[in-house]
Order: structure tokens, then sequence, then C-alpha cells
């Protein structure tokens, strides 16, 4: 069974309390076509679950596969520096059709990040940390995208809402025995 | 072959060869006019993984994730090589779509022998299972893992078992 290697903390991308009994890791490329599938699910799983569940997002980037991914991973750490990082997420995953250099300067104007430090981005500002989560992602098992968490031990069931949340329910249910 | 007859492939229970045995030896096409021999690669760690088949249908699929993760294997000196029964001129196919940067090889005729000599061949499918093998510079099998064949194995595995050859003198040898 595979687990998390690195533990979720202060570098990490999350939204939910931090002391929710249940928190979900997802490993994700925003080019990935199955991550742009989990999406709504994972939005609807997170509104389902409300505050007893804490999301996380990690870098996992396959850009032989995916040309625009490790830009966009560039363009998310860009927006998570001036605290935006959700909200560059969702605009990815919502635009996933649309992620050369030329649309991400748009959404980067739209957002209101400064054009400079989105071209740090680019040049290599934040590759390490990225690069940071892929490796920590490649020891807990990540075994493509999306791969997800489920307090630390890798969920390798169906990707509906009900498998989730009912995956979810019952860690949170064991935490509490 | 009289070997073949003696053991019939339908009946013949595949257990893959585990740490401790002798890599068998091959030489297999790594593309359409050149081959690979194990032997060639011998001093250094090597990481065979055999795969059911090219042109898996999912994204950050096994060979994909490899592909991705190439500097931190040869960080252990280590070599990859993806086998699968599909012929040279798929594998070139299918490694040039993908990006691919290591050797696939093919283990197309006689179909699966060097995986049926691993332990890892399936008749029932005529592919080879989803398996691991880490191979010392001396090769000898160090490491060896059979993931149920829809279920991408991932690289942790791998990475623990190249660190697992690294010399033991800074972890304090046992006396």
């Amino acid at each position: 069974m595979s687990r998390l290697a690195t533990p979720v903390g202060a570098h990490d991308h999350s939204e939910g309390p931090a002391d929710a009994p249940v928190t979900l890791v997802e490993y994700g490329d925003f080019e990935c076509p199955y991550c742009g599938e989990a999406y709504p699910i994972l939005k609807a799983v997170q509104r389902a679950m409300g505050d007893r569940l804490r999301f996380v997002f990690r870098h996992f980037p396959i850009v032989e596969s995916h040309p625009h991914a490790g830009r966009a991973a560039e363009f998310a750490e860009a927006a998570g520096s001036a605290g935006r990082f959700w909200q560059a997420h969702d605009m990815l995953y919502e635009h996933q059709d649309a992620l050369a250099d030329a649309s991400l300067r748009h959404y980067g104007a739209a957002l209101g990040l400064d054009a400079e430090a989105l071209q740090a981005a680019f040049d290599g500002r934040y590759d390490a940390h990225i690069r940071a989560d892929f490796m920590g992602g490649v020891r807990s098992g990540v075994n493509g995208t999306p791969s997800l968490f489920i307090n630390g031990v890798r969920y390798d069931g169906e990707r509906d809402v009900a498998s989730l949340v009912a995956a979810i329910h019952q860690a949170a249910g064991s935490r509490n025995i | 072959m009289s070997d073949t007859l003696a053991t019939p492939l339908n009946t013949m229970r595949t257990t893959a060869l585990a740490a401790g045995a002798a890599a068998p030896l091959f030489s297999l096409n790594a593309t359409p006019n050149q081959t690979l021999s194990l032997s060639d690669l011998r001093g250094r760690p090597i990481i065979l993984a055999f795969y059911p088949a090219d042109w898996s249908p999912v994204c950050g699929d096994q060979m994909g994730l490899y592909n991705a993760i190439l500097p931190e294997f040869h960080r252990f000196d280590a070599q990859l090589l993806g086998i699968s029964v599909d012929g040279a001129w798929c594998h070139a196919a299918f490694a040039e779509q993908r990006h691919l940067h290591f050797p696939l090889l093919a283990d197309f005729e006689p179909k699966g022998a060097v995986a049926q000599r691993y332990g890892v061949y399936r008749p029932q499918d005529g592919t080879t299972e989803r398996a691991l093998f880490v191979i010392d510079g001396e090769g000898i099998i160090r490491w060896s893992y059979v993931s149920p064949v829809g279920i991408n194995p991932g690289a942790d595995g791998i990475l623990a078992a190249l660190e697992a050859l690294q010399p033991q003198a800074t972890q304090g040898a046992r006396s």
C-alpha cells in the first residue's frame, strides 16, 4: 500500500481547515485530461464534506506528454506567491484547451498578477518547489495523474463523487476510533 | 523446441524470478536495426520494466512516468529498459510519439521468450506481466515485483531498491 512520503505542511497549497479530520492530497498536472475530469468531481467532494475536509494540491507535471504543464505549474506558483493559488488552479482546469504562454499571460492579467513576477516564474523561480512536489510524489507511489491520497494512503478506487465521499467518511471514522 | 513441449505454455505457472537469482541474459532489438544485450550493460544497475503493451490508453502511463523520472534513475547510474512483446517498429512509433528517452526492447520473436525466462509471461493474454526487476552491476537480480496487470506500480519500489544497492559504508555496516 503506497503512502504519502512527504507530510502535508506549510509549504503546501491547501483549502479547508488544517485540523480537518481528513486530508485529501491530489498530485495533478494542469494539462492532463484525467485531472480535468477529476476537477469538478473534487469540487463536489469538497462541497459535500465542508469543514471536515482539507484539500491539498501538489504538482506532478508530466512535461514530455503535456508540453504546457510545466509552464502552467509555474503560473500557479506565481499566483500562489500573490495569494491567488486556488483562483489560478481553477482557472487552469477550466481552460485546459488554452494553456500556451499567451493564454497564461492573459490569465495572469485577469488575476491581477504582475507581468514581471509571472516572467520570473517562467524563468524558473519556483522550479525547485515544483520538482520537490514531483519527486515527493514519485517516492509516495504516484503512478500517473491524478493520484489521490486520503489521510496519507493512496486511493485506487473509482473517482466519482459518491465513491470518494464514502472513502473519506471511512477515513474520518477510522481516525476517531 | 523440446523444453516447451515438456512444459506446455498453458499449464506453466508464472513465478517471477526473485532477488538473488542471476538475471537471464538476452539480446533483443532496441530499434529495428540495433540489438541490445544485457551483458553489454554489466557494471551498472539495470531496471528491467516488463509491461503488457505499447499504446496504453492512459496518460501518465507507466513508461511516460518512468521517462519523467529518468534523471532520478541516472543519479544511481541506473539504465532503464522497457520490454514488451511488441515489435521494434511498434516500439519506435510509441517512443517517438511519447518522447521516450530510454530503450524499449522487443521480446517479439520467439514471442515472449525473455519474459518466460524471467517468469513473467502471461500465456492466456499473449503479453507479459507488469513486472519490475532491479539487477545489480554483477548481473544479479536484487529486487523484483509483479504488479496487478491493470495497476501501474509507480517508481517508489525501484528507487528504494536502487538505494539499497548503494555502498553501505556510510550507514554503519553490521559487525
